[in-house]
């Protein structure tokens, strides 16, 4: 049984593979019959897409098992279900709320008052974590599949903007008890990335701007890595200059391939180094970060449940 | 939000055999405005980078505006220093010395506290520079950066400096935030909420009605009364900026709308982008909004010797029983050679789902480069490549 429910928030660049890591992740955290909540935030329904469930609802939904018989829940966020929830919980706002609505104050305050939006997403992942249910906690975890890495800093920080402006009342206090949640011990934001210049550039400055808010930096997630093909010797050879085409021609005749193909394979070879050497560098900057680095497989077969639990064997480092 | 129900893709006439007609769209000085769309890490920034470069050293005056906290465009420019003002990109090389680039990234803050020194007396300024409300607001707040990104492109194609400006939208929630922003910026200064919000700074008491009193009791509850009494202060002093702000906002969609204005999106040969790229696609054709077409960006490429995956990979597994290192090194090639063709083939089944959905959008694939694109000679390739003028030498 947990003193706290863990929360686990997961941001990366576009095209890195987040929303997959923060499914892993959640069915990781759920092994050994724990309970966890994966939540999503931006309204794409990628959560749906990648179970191949139809769209999830403004409700905690079972979407998966853990590996050994835990559960993992999900629940699409959207700020306009979470706004009237936030007032009928907290302020039983029967008659207000429906004027509320009357006035335009729900579309004001959830699509066009800008950074409202984020307060009351925030709020309701804070509100899953501090549930109760009876005596213990409702999840033992909370994974939220987060903003990119661009925005994850003003992104979890709203709050404390939010408590600044407003003075007193309800709302300061709920601010403030959310971001001491999201700068205590029990929350842990994790980085995705690829082996790329940019990303890599990236979540070396949101782990900067994170620890600069006392945000708590988890791991760095390194997603999509490709398996070296060469092996040590070909890529001496190679470097070296030493191997021909006529060679290389040669070889491939002796299984009844054509001669021609020598130039566009020994091309499509010298790529590859390239690029492993890239990612080569890009890692050494990574293990800089100061930051735990985890990394995960590209997996050839693309993205099914399977593959989902293989990548949550690798994450059990992040529990 | 879709202004009309009509759904056909309006489609610009620079396209040849289903692919977009680049150097034409560069060339044409109609073209005043391309946009840059697409969902996130798709190379946008490069996309409108290479396009201004290419733009510039074809002779035309071009400003390309980034709008990304992460200054990427500032690393792959090689610039180091990016900021509200649009600043000469040097190396530049113009044909005839007649083109420029010019770069520059948004500073959202700035751009707001501008407007807000242009439109209002110095005291009044002064009075919304220092409301909380409006601190946050313009420094801080999601969805400012649409705003400001939307002001400036209509205040740089107001000035008539350049002839191309290139916009890299910002890496919003969504990509489409960035073309809702004029129209919610609208709603917001036009919302019943805040007007009723006016009224007690404006009117006697005597005007609220009861049901108003409802709701601002209920937002006291909530927020704090002196929340709301900063919030109303704010909209005070800002209520001569109003009319303003959603005249240019309308304005700048009706730009966007123009025949100026070409839309470009952008995307990556991955389910997840070209569902985005699809949405975009449809999202703008309701709009009214005139697509160039598509870029898809990091296209992996088969071989034209004709070796398939299975072949390759039957050959090294045949090649590895030897003993001899070359056949060894064979073998690794031809293992190189399955895995990019598993990946061309799977990106190909994306690019095709994409083209029977909407046949009529003429498209650029831009393969995959071995490296990463930071300086001009990488967005010199990258144009060159757009335009179909080379092949990858990657």
């Amino acid at each position: 049984m947990s003193i706290a429910t863990e929360l686990h928030i997961v941001t990366g660049k576009g095209g890195t593979g987040k929303t997959t890591v923060a499914a892993a992740l959640a069915m990781s955290l759920a092994g050994r019959g724990r309970r966890v909540l994966l939540c999503e935030v931006e309204g794409r329904q990628g959560l749906a897409q990648l179970f191949d469930v139809p769209p999830l609802p403004y409700a905690e939904r079972k979407i998966a098992v853990g590996p050994d018989g835990g559960e993992v829940f999900a629940l699409a966020i959207d700020p306009e279900s979470a706004l009237l929830e936030y007032l009928q919980m907290f302020y039983r706002l029967g008659r207000a709320g429906k004027a509320l609505d009357r006035f335009g104050i729900i579309d004001f305050a959830t699509t066009i008052a800008p950074g409202v939006r984020d307060v009351l997403l925030t709020g309701k992942v804070y509100e899953a974590a501090k549930r109760k249910d009876g005596s213990r906690f409702a999840y033992d975890a909370v994974v939220m599949d987060a903003p990119p890495t661009g925005r994850i800093t003003r992104f979890l920080n709203v709050n404390s903007e939010l408590a600044g402006l407003a003075k007193m009342g309800p709302i300061k206090r709920q601010a403030e008890s959310i971001m001491t949640m999201m700068r205590a011990k029990s929350t842990h934001i994790h980085l995705v990335t690829v082996l790329e210049e940019m990303p890599v550039t990236e979540t070396i400055d949101g782990v900067a701007d994170l620890a600069a808010e006392k945000l708590p930096v988890g791991h760095v997630v390194v997603n999509l890595i490709r398996p070296s093909l060469i092996s040590a010797q070909s890529r001496a050879a190679l470097d070296s200059g030493t191997i021909s085409t006529a060679e290389v021609g040669d070889s491939l005749a002796s299984v009844g391939l054509p001669k021609d193909a020598a130039d566009g394979l020994l091309a499509g070879g010298l790529s590859a180094i390239q690029r492993e050497d890239l990612e080569r560098e890009q890692r050494e900057v990574l293990e800089h970060s100061g930051r735990p680095v985890v990394e995960l497989p590209r997996l050839s077969g693309g993205i099914d449940l399977g593959a989902l639990y293989e990548l949550a064997a690798r994450l059990e480092e992040l529990q | 939000m879709a202004r009309q129900s009509n759904h056909r893709v309006v489609i610009d006439d620079k396209s040849r055999d289903g692919r977009i007609d680049v150097d034409g769209l560069l060339a044409d000085r109609t073209t005043e405005i391309i946009v840059c769309c697409g969902s996130g890490g798709v190379g946008k920034t490069t996309t409108s980078a290479a396009l201004a470069l290419r733009a510039a050293e074809q002779g035309r005056t071009v400003c390309v505006l980034t709008i990304d906290p992460a200054r990427r465009l500032a690393q792959s420019m090689g610039l180091t220093e990016l900021d509200n003002t649009p600043r000469p990109v040097a190396g530049v090389q113009s044909a005839n010395g007649a083109g420029s680039l010019d770069a520059m990234m948004l500073d959202m803050k700035r751009t707001f506290d501008e407007v807000v020194e242009r439109h209002a007396s110095p005291e009044k300024a002064q009075q919304i520079l220092s409301n909380p409300f409006y601190v946050a607001l313009s420094s801080s707040f999601a969805g400012t950066q649409e705003y400001m990104a939307m002001e400036k492109l209509g205040q740089l194609h107001a000035e008539k400096r350049y002839d191309l400006i290139v916009v890299d939208t910002p890496p919003s929630r969504s990509a489409l935030d960035f073309l809702d922003a004029p129209e919610r910026l609208s709603s917001l200064l036009d919302g019943r909420f805040l007007k009723l919000l006016l009224m007690p700074a404006k009117g006697p008491a005597r005007l609220l009605s009861a049901g108003l009193g409802l709701v601002t009791g209920a937002l006291n509850k909530v927020l704090g009364a002196q929340f709301l009494t900063d919030l109303q202060t704010f909209i005070a002093a800002f209520d001569t900026l109003f009319g303003g702000f959603r005249q240019r906002a309308e304005a700048t969609y009706s730009l966007l709308q123009a025949k100026e204005t070409r839309f470009v999106v952008v995307a990556a040969p991955e389910a997840a982008a070209m569902r985005e790229a699809s949405y975009f696609v449809e999202r703008l054709a309701g709009e009214h909004m005139p697509l160039a077409g598509l870029v898809v960006n990091r296209v992996h490429t088969d071989g034209a010797d004709g070796i398939t995956a299975a072949r390759a990979e039957a050959a090294a597994e045949q090649l590895r029983s030897t003993d001899r290192a070359t056949d060894h090194l064979v073998a690794d090639l031809l293992a190189v050679r399955a895995d990019r063709l598993t990946v061309a083939g799977r990106e190909d089944h994306q690019r095709h789902a994409f083209a029977s959905a909407h046949p009529s959008v003429p498209t650029v694939a831009v393969p995959a480069l071995a490296g990463d694109v930071h300086d001009l000679d990488g967005l010199r390739e990258i144009g060159d490549l757009l335009a179909g003028a080379a092949q990858p030498t990657g």
